[in-house]
């Protein structure tokens, strides 16, 4: 028996191209920890596109497909499809998107894969922008951020996306949050993805030090504060309407996380007065769906 | 056995012959009843999954997949539903995969338009599939169990072509076999490469000036290549079943003076126009281009160089430049041959290829020495274009 909860083999090599700091790493060497070896990625256009290294070489020791930017969801179908029929049902097809792949682009065959209950899991590392071309706003961008085509004087003006809600009401058999600041957590919902059937999606929030402007031995930390400040809840939801929220973190106030990063340098305190306030009637949400939920189980 | 088939059907009963493992698609007229008809057979008549995606897009991209992770897979489309395939078309050949995809030809909007024509498929041709016209429904089964065969040998996906209701919605008598009988012919895949957790590789990572400029060298080598390998294919066909195709078919060419090029159901047609004008001592053939990719260069210059005259009939357009046909012909004939090559547009849009037309077409042919214009636009009504807009 290991002493750790993490396990302690290693899938992923030193060598990478990411950025120092970048939370989309992290969260590919814990997934795989979770997962292990018998294990295929599919990885359409998004950070991990260059991350993983250049040919010859690859910075995991599973097979990786690498597919177009809005192919992740259908490609990694038609993987499962693949293996199944050449007698291979217990390999995990494991589609891996960035937020462009999975908010935007790739939702249509993110959508298809969802709806038709393929068996795969569907992970989004989520860095809120368009890193890889160089931090271009995307529909996970939250409100008031900098990217460079929402410039100063120009920050983005709309809400991000909900995109678990989304997924989750196609009426998948799982759908859940996680981050990198609780790696045992991310590590269960991997585990348990891993043993279920049908569609799993897994929003990984990813902190990137280069599009956030925020310090890069700060990614945890980050990490950590958008649970605690409930812009980025724990949270499950099983078969699109069983909610299961994660309420034993100490809160934070939301100005406590937007102030780790320079993106958010243009917002006003009426701003995050305004965050607060939608963040603290998200979180209500949440809880009277879980309250539902755990009445309904009752 | 013996069916009174509709192309369409030919088709799905093909896969069903190549012992397909997984089919992923897309209702799009004239191509639906490829797919309402292999959706009764996946996992009833064979064992294949049939993933019923969200898009052509998705259609192509999940047969990457499946074919990527070592099974026998095809898909099934039309028009635009190519069109929105086109970038994953080229990622199919970039990751050397044999998929096999039937293209029902069909005009491409707008405006709205379901009758046939190739403008669809020879968009794509710079893709590095495959494209095999066919003229029958028999040809149609019978190139699906070709597509495979060549497929798996050169690690490059194919198209099998088919005229929009011509062929997808006219019923003839098909030999069809089943896969016992086919194995023969086409083994099961055994790919050399496939997602394999237990020889973990990486497919596709990002490949610098150093390597990219060889891969793209093996797949035009490769394609090359599939000039022989469609001639054992077809020969190998013949031997067990006794039907043969060519790469392209010469018809009544033997001291032809002028040779008709056409692809399609319009060969047919065309064959009647030929007998007739030969018993009536005018010495003209029929070269049937079955292949388009690769170019049967060499071929057609067999057939074409000595001739008088060559006259190419196009259902299709390059705007500006004429028949698309009509210009690979001139290309394959550049320094091997004079041969004046006339090029004829007919039939864009499902506008009817008559014998009138063809002859036609022999009759402005055997009128001058030299085409007197890049590209003669057969059957234009001047009184329609007042109605019609810009």
């Amino acid at each position: 028996m290991s002493n750790f909860s993490i396990p302690e083999s290693e899938l992923m090599s030193s060598g990478h191209l990411a950025c120092q700091g970048c939370g989309g790493a992290n969260a590919m060497r814990y997934a795989l920890k979770a997962l292990g070896p018998q294990t295929v990625l599919v990885m359409p256009a998004c950070c991990w596109s260059v991350i993983d290294g250049p040919f010859p070489h690859s910075a995991v020791t599973v097979p990786v497909f690498h597919t177009a930017f809005e192919t992740a969801g259908s490609t990694a179908a038609g993987v499962r499809a693949g293996l199944s029929m050449r007698g291979d049902d217990e390999t995990t097809v494991l589609a891996w998107a960035g937020d462009g792949g999975t908010f935007d682009i790739g939702l249509q065959a993110l959508s298809g894969a969802a709806e038709r209950n393929d068996d795969i899991i569907f992970a989004c590392y989520d860095n809120e922008a368009y890193m890889n071309t160089g931090i271009q706003r995307s529909s996970a961008t939250p409100a008031g951020a900098w990217t460079t085509t929402t410039p100063a004087g120009h920050t983005k003006d709309r809400p991000k996306k909900k995109i678990l809600d989304i997924i989750a009401a196609h009426g998948v058999p799982y759908a859940a949050t996680a981050t990198i600041a609780w790696p045992d957590d991310l590590i269960e919902k991997f585990q348990k993805a891993k043993t279920m059937r049908g569609m799993k999606f897994i929003h990984i929030y990813a902190p990137c030090p280069t599009g956030w402007k925020s310090p890069p031995e700060l990614t945890v930390e980050v990490s950590r504060l958008a649970v605690q400040t409930r812009l980025f809840p724990l949270l499950e939801i099983y078969d699109g309407h069983d909610y299961h929220l994660r309420r034993d973190i100490d809160v934070r106030p939301v100005r406590d996380f937007y102030k780790t990063q320079a993106r958010f340098a243009q917002m006003t305190d009426e701003q995050f007065d305004a965050m607060q306030r939608e963040t603290d009637a998200h979180w209500n949400e949440l809880v009277a769906r879980h309250e539902e939920s755990a009445r309904a189980m009752a | 056995m013996k069916k009174v088939l509709e192309g369409n059907h030919a088709i799905s009963y093909g896969v069903k012959a190549a012992d397909v493992d997984v089919v992923a698609a897309y209702p799009i007229t004239p191509q639906t009843q490829i797919v309402e008809r292999l959706s009764e057979m996946c996992g009833t008549d064979f064992d294949a999954r049939f993933i019923k995606v969200e898009s052509e897009h998705s259609a192509m991209a999940a047969v990457i997949g499946s074919s990527a992770a070592g099974a026998r897979s095809f898909t099934a489309t039309s028009s635009q539903g190519l069109l929105l395939m086109h970038e994953v078309l080229h990622w199919a050949v970039g990751a050397r995969l044999p998929i096999v995809m039937a293209n029902v030809n069909r005009a491409i909007a707008p405006p709205w338009n379901i009758w046939t024509d190739q403008n669809d498929s020879l968009s794509q041709r710079d893709t590095g599939w495959l494209q095999i016209y066919c003229e029958s429904n028999q040809e149609v089964f019978d190139t699906t169990l070709h597509a495979f065969y060549i497929a798996e040998r050169i690690h490059l996906p194919v198209m099998l072509v088919l005229d929009a209701f011509f062929l997808s919605h006219t019923s003839e008598i098909v030999d069809v076999f089943d896969a016992d009988e086919a194995r023969e012919f086409l083994p099961p895949f055994r790919p050399i490469e496939r997602l394999d957790p237990n020889s973990p590789r990486a497919y596709g990572n990002l490949t610098g000036p150093d390597n990219y400029y060889e891969l793209r060298h093996k797949i035009d080598t490769a394609m090359r290549d599939a000039l022989t390998v469609a001639r054992e294919a077809d020969d190998a066909f013949y031997n067990l079943w006794g039907r043969r195709y060519g790469i392209v078919e010469g018809y009544r060419t033997e001291d032809a003076a002028t040779v008709l090029v056409t692809s399609g159901t319009i060969t047919s047609t065309a064959r009647t126009v030929i007998d007739s004008r030969r018993e009536n001592g005018e010495r003209v053939g029929l070269l049937k281009m079955r292949l388009f990719r690769p170019f049967p260069v060499e071929a057609v210059r067999t057939f074409l160089a000595r001739a008088q005259k060559v006259a190419v009939i196009d259902r299709n357009i390059g705007f500006s430049i004429g028949g698309i046909f009509a210009q690979e012909v001139r290309a394959a004939l550049y320094g091997a041959s004079h041969v004046p090559v006339f090029s004829f547009i007919a039939g864009i849009g499902g506008r009817d290829v008559t014998p009138k037309t063809i002859g036609e077409i022999l009759d402005i042919t055997a009128a001058s020495e030299r085409p007197d214009r890049d590209v003669y636009w057969i059957g234009v009504k001047d009184e329609q274009l007042l109605y019609t807009g810009i």
